[in-house]
């Protein structure tokens, strides 16, 4: 199977590495991963080289989750890379916003590593 | 009358506290691999070493706060992400602030009408000298789980 280079954007470290063990339960080889804390960091993360999958939280200090997908359009390291959204906001509104802005998936805390295969698979091109 | 007054009112007419419960229970279960309960808390005061709290903002006002002792915080980090990782207090508050996270914003994803209810980054308070003052003046649900042989308190303060 292909390695996946990953980018993970949540202001919880613990729930990085959470992400990261479910990506990895999940049947993904992960030949790298990139962490970032807020958005703005991702975005600086992402001038640094390309990936190929980005799991991104909602709600964090500086520039939150979709003000983030907003800006990718405008990167050319994210462009036509699949993001799925990792969040505690669960309603249709913000589900709405974030596929309007551009991620291919959705994904509400808490979740299990059946979800995360279930919704990051077909957005990387693998089977479920 | 405002969407926040009529949804605190919601809290006392329809009685939130079994949904906040089952909030809990599910995030345990889901996140930490564990079951917990409710329990009676029967004159026993349940430790306050460690508090999280994520404040609630919009159509729902108030403050979610997740207390327990030490041990059981880091067992519950321990859970969530294996001994391996959870071995610093950093990583051990940082886990306790996300469950605490995650069940504010389970809680409100279970009640109609909250759409509009933003959710704070959380707080961890280590430490048991200290007074909590909440503008939160309204309704207070509590609940005290059994997490394996240890008790911790959730309780959610809602701004009238």
């Amino acid at each position: 199977m292909e390695k996946i280079r990953a980018l993970i954007v949540d202001d919880s470290s613990v729930m990085r590495k959470i992400v990261e063990r479910s990506l990895r339960q999940a049947g993904l080889e992960l030949e790298k991963v990139v962490e970032a804390g807020n958005g703005a960091e991702a975005l600086a993360a992402l001038s640094q080289g390309p990936v190929d999958l980005i799991l991104c939280d909602i709600n964090m200090p500086v520039m939150d989750g979709l003000e983030f997908v907003r800006a990718l359009s405008t990167v050319e390291n994210a462009k036509g890379v699949p993001v799925v959204m990792i969040t505690t906001e669960g309603s249709e509104t913000h589900v709405v916003q974030a596929l309007s802005a551009g991620a291919r998936g959705y994904i509400r805390k808490p979740f299990t590593p059946e979800q995360v295969k279930e919704h990051v698979l077909p957005v990387v091109g693998k089977k479920s | 009358m405002s969407a926040e007054t009529s949804l605190v009112m919601h809290a006392q007419e329809e009685n939130w506290l079994p949904i906040l419960e089952l909030a809990v229970e599910e995030v345990f279960e889901i996140m930490l691999g564990h079951r917990v309960k409710p329990v009676p808390k029967e004159g026993q005061e349940p430790p306050t070493e460690f508090t999280a709290m994520v404040g609630l903002a919009g159509a729902l006002c108030g403050i979610l706060t997740i207390c327990c002792d030490q041990e059981t915080a880091r067992e519950m980090a321990t859970s969530m992400l294996g001994p391996e990782i959870a071995d610093s207090e950093d990583q051990v508050s940082d886990a306790l602030g996300e469950i605490c996270n995650i069940i504010a914003g389970n809680f409100k994803n279970k009640l109609t009408g909250t759409h509009g209810c933003m959710l704070s980054v959380p707080t961890v308070i280590k430490g048991e000298e200290y007074t909590f003052y909440s503008l939160a003046d309204g309704e207070l649900l509590e609940t005290v789980m059994l997490f394996e042989k240890s008790l911790l308190t959730v309780s959610l303060r809602l701004h009238s």
